[in-house]
């Protein structure tokens, strides 16, 4: 273990996942799974249909508790915290489907996720002052949705939610985002500009996204990480993945 | 405490104890039965169960009623398995209606169903109220049902009792066959699972809430049939047991008949044994926080593995 | 946002006023002493159903034992009162003077330990405010650690109401049994009896429910009101943005709690005794029907919906006691039914709009519940709601008509 810390410290590596596995009843839904992401770093994991790529998130997000191994972030076991303790670590994740407050409107939405006044008596004398008011502001227009403030979010296209939540991710400033598939659903235009909108967002931080449309992972992936059947069955540049024999018989085989 | 008493005495006094709880549990598993059903197969709390316990005993008094008016006195012994049957039928019929009218529109609302049924109870136990009086009715048994059977000197069981204990195996195991065996069970199984799924490949599916919440309603109906064998019947009976009723069937885990029945003779036993060293009202106070913590420490039940929220 | 409108918005600001002329002119005026006094009780029942609005409207929890905390604060009250009332002097023909009367027939011949100290006045306000609460946090903590909701969490409240009441009614020496505490009369010597003490105690009765309101509209206007709303529909996305959601549940269980047991504190004091007709499960959840017919997100409503209730319940019992269960069942299956935001979702969809057009525009602050400078989740909520029930009914009879 020591050896292997000289390599993969967590200096190198935010987040380091070994030996993970999850069973439901039996099934293994995540096999022994070990992905090590670095920092300011974009990874796209792809795979079939119940490769267990949405539970490698959710394990990471705290939603399912791992039956054996260890997520370290920064240096931190993720799988003994709480779901908000893992986001005050600095873990955004957004869901499949756009989960966000159809009942508040967009700033309701921005400003509820606003990391300030997150416990009982915080919320209570929580104050809508000029800090957040302007970091509202400008996640908004960084998400193309500057001026619709005011918009019960119910009222926003399938997109632009999508893109909503992905701002209430950024104002918590994560230093993982995790995304599953932020483009599902998207039009093309749409999805440029979330290619676009990615690149931009991503300086700071590292990515893990879960994405099946081909194109934009080309477009934005530094490296691709195949899953199948819970286990890891390629990893490398996009390139390299596409031109592996065992995914090319995992993708066409079946 | 045991000095007093001698070890023969001391072990009648816990097999009619015992017996006692026995009781208790077939009127726990006759009620709990149509709720686990309607609960853990649909989700839907329904508080207007023990007023529908509670027509099926007002069925059967009717019945019993009919027969010793109209009817030949040689046949009166015979009453209650037409008196069953008929409860089953006219409680299950209403539940239809029931399921109909408000339920239905109420499957999303799980809160909202408890109220709407809670209103319905008090609907109903005024309807009972006008027609057949704020005092309780009872039946006259039939000759064969009288008396007790003497297992040994010291302790006797009353036969009343024993049929009572019988028809709760007999309706339990059938109605397990049914979940198990029939289509309705099948299919119900199926739309518990998935909804969606099960109407695609064909199964009518509101039909088969209708069906299910129906079943429920007609178990409750007999076991309304076989209380009046036990004890008297007024309008107000059905709210006696309905906190007992709930608790049962969720600490059984809700979704499995044999966590029900489980729980139903855990509780049952608990209650009667406690019940020969403390006062009747903290015997049940016992048991019921010890349930209520129970569950609380463990939201899914005793019996049941799978979470259920 | 700015000055009085970050609290209470200038628009409901008029609703709180017509409310308030409401409990504190016209009813004192137009009602004599006996009528004014039942009022009074009747608006004690408002602060359970103000509890429910918070902890089930706001935060979807449904609790089936609100009667339990409305019965925590009214013993606590009483048992205060019947200390007093239990002076040696006035007890001097007991065995044993000085403790309540109960007690004495029950051959306790000293006061049992959790009794004693009922005989501070400070004490017992201080039990009234923490007791429900602590109560409520044990409860809250074990069931929303763990993730329990919905009609889980209904029927164990609603079963812990049936503990209760059995073991108050079995513990008579200790409680006062199925009778409760009865014949109470000087609160620090002052006589809680007479005409003027119950009028002055209607004022501060409603004085009281009108601090709670406004604590009530406080929180929901606050982010921990929007996080309860936001709760409700994506509970997974408000974890995921940092929050505990448990906590926020605790807490405005907590909040419910104690506001139900300072009604329950009034209740002693403006009728004169507690029983356990108040704490089962019975008139816990009869509690909920006033909530839910003043509207399940409307705090206003919640003390239009207690004093309608009873009031209705009063008249009926008086000439057609038979037809009050009909009456009751009807309400409950109606409210559910037809209108599940209550009287303020009527108010603001036919009411509202009716009046607008025969009151000259310059006054229709008054009327109206929208501000514009707010983002009006509530109204969004209750739009929400009513939308969605008749998209499911028009669904529902289209598919019945399918068959």
């Amino acid at each position: 273990m020591l050896e292997t810390n000289k390599h993969i410290g967590p200096k190198d590596f935010v987040l380091s996942i070994e030996g993970l596995t999850v069973s439901f009843d039996g099934f293994k839904a995540v096999n022994d799974l070990s992905l090590y992401v670095e920092e300011q770093e974009i990874r796209v994991i792809i795979g079939p249909n119940g490769a267990g790529k949405t539970t490698v998130l959710d394990l990471i997000c705290g939603r399912t508790k791992a039956t054996e191994g260890s997520i370290k972030f920064k240096g931190k076991e993720l799988t003994k915290m709480n779901e908000h303790q893992i986001v005050h670590a600095g873990v955004g994740r957004k869901f499949q489907n756009p989960s966000i407050y159809e009942d508040l409107t967009v700033f309701e939405n921005l400003e509820l996720s606003f990391p300030r006044g997150r416990n009982v008596w915080g919320a209570l004398t929580f104050r809508r002052d000029k800090e957040v008011i302007d970091k509202v502001q400008e996640v908004a227009d960084m998400i193309f949705l500057g001026d619709k403030l005011d918009m019960p979010a119910d009222l926003l296209s399938h997109g632009q939610k999508q893109w909503l939540e992905i701002g209430m991710l950024l104002i918590q400033d994560p230093e993982l985002l995790m995304l599953d598939e932020p483009v599902a659903g998207m039009s093309v235009s749409e999805r440029k500009q979330t290619a676009e909108l990615l690149n931009r967002i991503t300086k700071d931080r590292s990515v893990l996204v879960i994405e099946h449309d081909m194109q934009f992972v080309a477009d934005i992936a530094h490296r691709v990480t195949v899953l199948h059947q819970g286990q890891v069955l390629s990893e490398g540049s996009m390139e390299r993945v596409q031109n592996d024999p065992k995914v090319i018989e995992v993708y066409l085989g079946h | 405490m045991f000095a007093d008493y001698s070890m023969a005495e001391l072990t009648s006094i816990f097999a009619m104890q015992g017996f006692a709880g026995l009781i208790l549990f077939s009127v726990f598993v006759l009620m709990a039965l149509g709720l686990a059903i309607i609960f853990g197969q649909m989700g839907v709390i329904n508080m207007a169960h023990g007023e529908f316990m509670i027509l099926g005993a007002y069925v059967t008094y009717l019945t019993s009623n009919v027969f010793s008016a109209y009817l030949p006195e040689s046949i009166y012994g015979s009453y209650f398995f037409i008196a069953m049957i008929l409860a089953f039928f006219i409680t299950g019929a209403l539940g239809a209606l029931v399921e109909w009218s408000i339920i239905r529109h109420l499957y999303k609302r799980p809160l909202d169903t408890l109220l709407a049924t809670w209103g319905l109870s008090l609907i109903m136990q005024q309807i009972y109220r006008s027609v057949f009086g704020a005092r309780e009715v009872g039946v006259t048994l039939p000759d064969w049902l009288m008396g007790s059977y003497a297992i040994t000197d010291m302790i006797e069981v009353p036969i009343n009792g024993i049929f009572v204990m019988v028809l709760t195996i007999v309706i339990t195991i059938a109605v397990a066959l049914m979940m198990q065996r029939s289509r309705l069970g099948k299919q119900t199984r199926a739309v518990v699972q998935n909804r969606p799924m099960a109407a695609a490949v064909g199964i009518n599916t509101e039909k088969v809430d209708r069906l299910t919440f129906a079943l429920g309603c007609g178990i409750a109906g007999i076991a309304g049939s076989a209380f009046t064998m036990i004890g008297s019947t007024g309008p107000t009976a059905g709210q006696l047991y309905i906190v007992d009723t709930f608790l049962v069937v969720v600490f059984g885990g809700a979704s499995s008949l044999i966590g029900t029945v489980a729980s139903a003779f855990t509780i049952s036993q608990a209650q009667s044994t406690m019940e020969f060293f403390l006062s009747g009202s903290m015997a049940k106070v016992l048991t019921l926080l010890t349930v209520v913590i129970i569950l609380m420490l463990r939201p899914e039940g005793l019996f049941s593995l799978k979470m259920r929220r | 946002m700015n000055k009085v409108g970050s609290f209470i918005g200038r628009y409901q600001l008029s609703h709180f006023i017509i409310l308030a002329l409401l409990i504190f002119v016209v009813m004192p005026l137009a009602l004599d002493s006996f009528r004014l006094n039942m009022v009074g009780k009747y608006l004690t029942y408002a602060f359970v159903a103000l509890g429910l609005v918070l902890c089930w409207g706001y935060g979807g929890i449904l609790s089936l034992g609100q009667g339990v905390f409305f019965g925590i604060g009214g013993y606590c009250m009483a048992m205060f009162l019947k200390l007093e009332a239990s002076s040696p002097e006035n007890t001097a023909i007991q065995s044993t003077p000085g403790i309540p009367d109960f007690m004495d027939w029950n051959q306790l011949t000293e006061l049992p330990w959790f009794w004693v100290p009922f005989q501070s006045f400070t004490f017992t306000i201080f039990a009234i405010l923490i007791l429900p609460a602590a109560f409520a946090f044990i409860i809250a903590v074990a069931m929303f650690k763990r993730r329990v909701g919905g009609v889980y969490f209904a029927i164990i409240t609603q079963a812990i109401a049936a503990i209760l009441t059995i073991l108050i009614i079995g513990q008579q020496g200790y409680t006062g049994g199925v009778n409760g505490i009865t014949d109470l009369r000087t609160l620090h010597g002052w006589d809680i009896r007479t005409d003027e003490a119950k009028t002055i105690l209607y004022f501060v009765n409603g004085l009281l429910l009108f601090g709670c309101l406004f604590v009530a509209r406080y929180i929901i206007k606050s982010k921990l009101g929007r996080l309860l709303v936001a709760m409700r529909e994506r509970e997974d996305r408000v974890r995921f943005s940092g929050y505990d959601v448990s906590a926020f549940k605790i807490f405005i269980f907590c909040a419910a709690a104690t506001i139900s047991a300072i009604g329950g504190a009034m209740f002693t004091l403006q009728v004169g005794f507690m029983s356990p007709t108040f704490v089962g499960t019975g008139p816990s959840i009869e509690m909920v029907i006033f909530c839910a017919l003043g509207g399940r997100l409307a705090i206003l409503g919640a003390v239009y919906g207690a004093l309608v209730v009873n009031w209705a319940k009063t008249s009926f019992s008086e000439s057609f006691p038979e037809l009050w269960l009909f009456a009751m069942g009807a309400l409950f299956i109606g409210v559910v039914m037809a209108f599940p935001n209550g009287l303020a979702g009527l108010y603001q969809t036919y009411i509202a709009p009716w009046l607008q057009k025969y009151v000259p525009e310059k006054f229709h602050w008054i009327i109206t519940n929208r501000n514009p400078e707010e983002s009006g989740a509530e109204i969004a909520v209750a739009g929400e709601t009513a939308s969605e029930d008749e998209k499911k009914s028009k669904a529902g009879e289209l598919s019945h008509a399918g068959n």
